[in-house]
């Protein structure tokens, strides 16, 4: 009898050995084929993420270049824009076509911020008031007489545009349909209405 | 005696359970971190496709270039032509 206890206890301890070590096996065998997938994973990050570093590198020295060649177009358009504009107008001209920028001021210039800019957009449009400060050519800087006098003839100055058509202003085609024919004789004749003649309906007085 | 199935009677109740409960833990936790793997490694791949227009910015740079040398050309004639504000 005590030897068939033993047994039968020795035999217990071995089943729970076992079921233990099945159980270790099958969750780690899982969870190594788990890492495995994990890794092959991250592999595939790795090399997109290497892709992305190769092909960002040179964005910063081209879009610094960028940046230096337009600050380059800037400061020259600003400066060209005072020197022949004057600092008041040219303020108001860039506040013209972008409202509100007269607050940012020129970059330039740190003055332009204290101007008042002139409210020339609301007078002329944005072609006028580009030709009045470019240039005495254009009829509205007859209006400026602090430019100069103007270099272009107003009055005569369409004479100027026949010369691009030396051939005479062009006709059109000749067989156009004819007009429709109108008045009390006219072939076709339609419903005169009451009202042509009649007095003028007038409204109440408000 | 006693003893021997007492033991044999932890092992069964106690140890295996806690074994088996914290190897699901980890299998759990494992497992939840492929499909976060799956998606990183997706908008890796389609961010590396993104930045293939990159190469361009070469010729936007070349490009900006020209337009303002042109720009500086034009500048330089309208203040020849053009009079200075007064």
């Amino acid at each position: 009898m005590p030897v068939f206890a033993i047994a039968a206890a020795g035999a217990v301890t071995i089943l729970a050995v076992v079921l233990i070590v099945l159980a270790l096996v099958f969750y780690l065998v899982s969870t190594i084929l788990q890492l495995r997938t994990i890794t092959a994973g991250l592999d595939e990050v790795i090399a997109g993420v290497g892709e992305i570093v190769e092909k960002s590198a040179p964005v910063n020295g081209v879009v610094t270049s960028i940046n230096e060649q337009l600050d380059a177009g800037v400061d020259l358009l600003e400066g060209l824009l005072v020197k022949k504009a004057g600092l008041e107008d040219a303020v108001g001209l860039v506040d013209g076509l972008y409202p509100g920028a007269a607050e940012a001021g020129l970059r330039n210039f740190p003055d332009s911020t204290t101007v008042t800019a002139p409210r020339i957009s609301e007078v002329y449009t944005r072609g006028t008031l580009t030709l009045a400060r470019l240039g005495r050519e254009a009829p509205i800087a007859m209006a400026n007489p602090a430019a100069g006098p103007v270099l272009r003839n107003a009055t005569g100055g369409s004479s100027a545009a026949g010369e691009l058509y030396p051939g005479g202003r062009q006709s059109g085609p000749s067989n156009l349909p004819r007009s429709p024919a109108i008045g009390a004789d006219a072939p076709d004749q339609y419903e005169q209405r009451d009202d042509i003649g009649a007095p003028r309906k007038r409204h109440p007085g408000r | 005696m006693i003893l021997w199935w007492i033991g044999n009677a932890v092992l069964l109740l106690v140890i295996l359970p806690v074994v088996v409960i914290l190897l699901r833990g980890v299998l759990g936790a494992t497992t939840s971190i492929v499909p976060s793997v799956r998606k990183l490694a997706n908008v890796a791949a389609s961010g590396s496709q993104d930045l293939d227009a990159a190469a361009l910015l070469l010729t936007t740079e070349q490009q900006v270039k020209q337009t303002v040398a042109g720009v500086a050309n034009y500048g330089g004639s309208l203040d020849v032509i053009l009079d200075d504000d007064r």
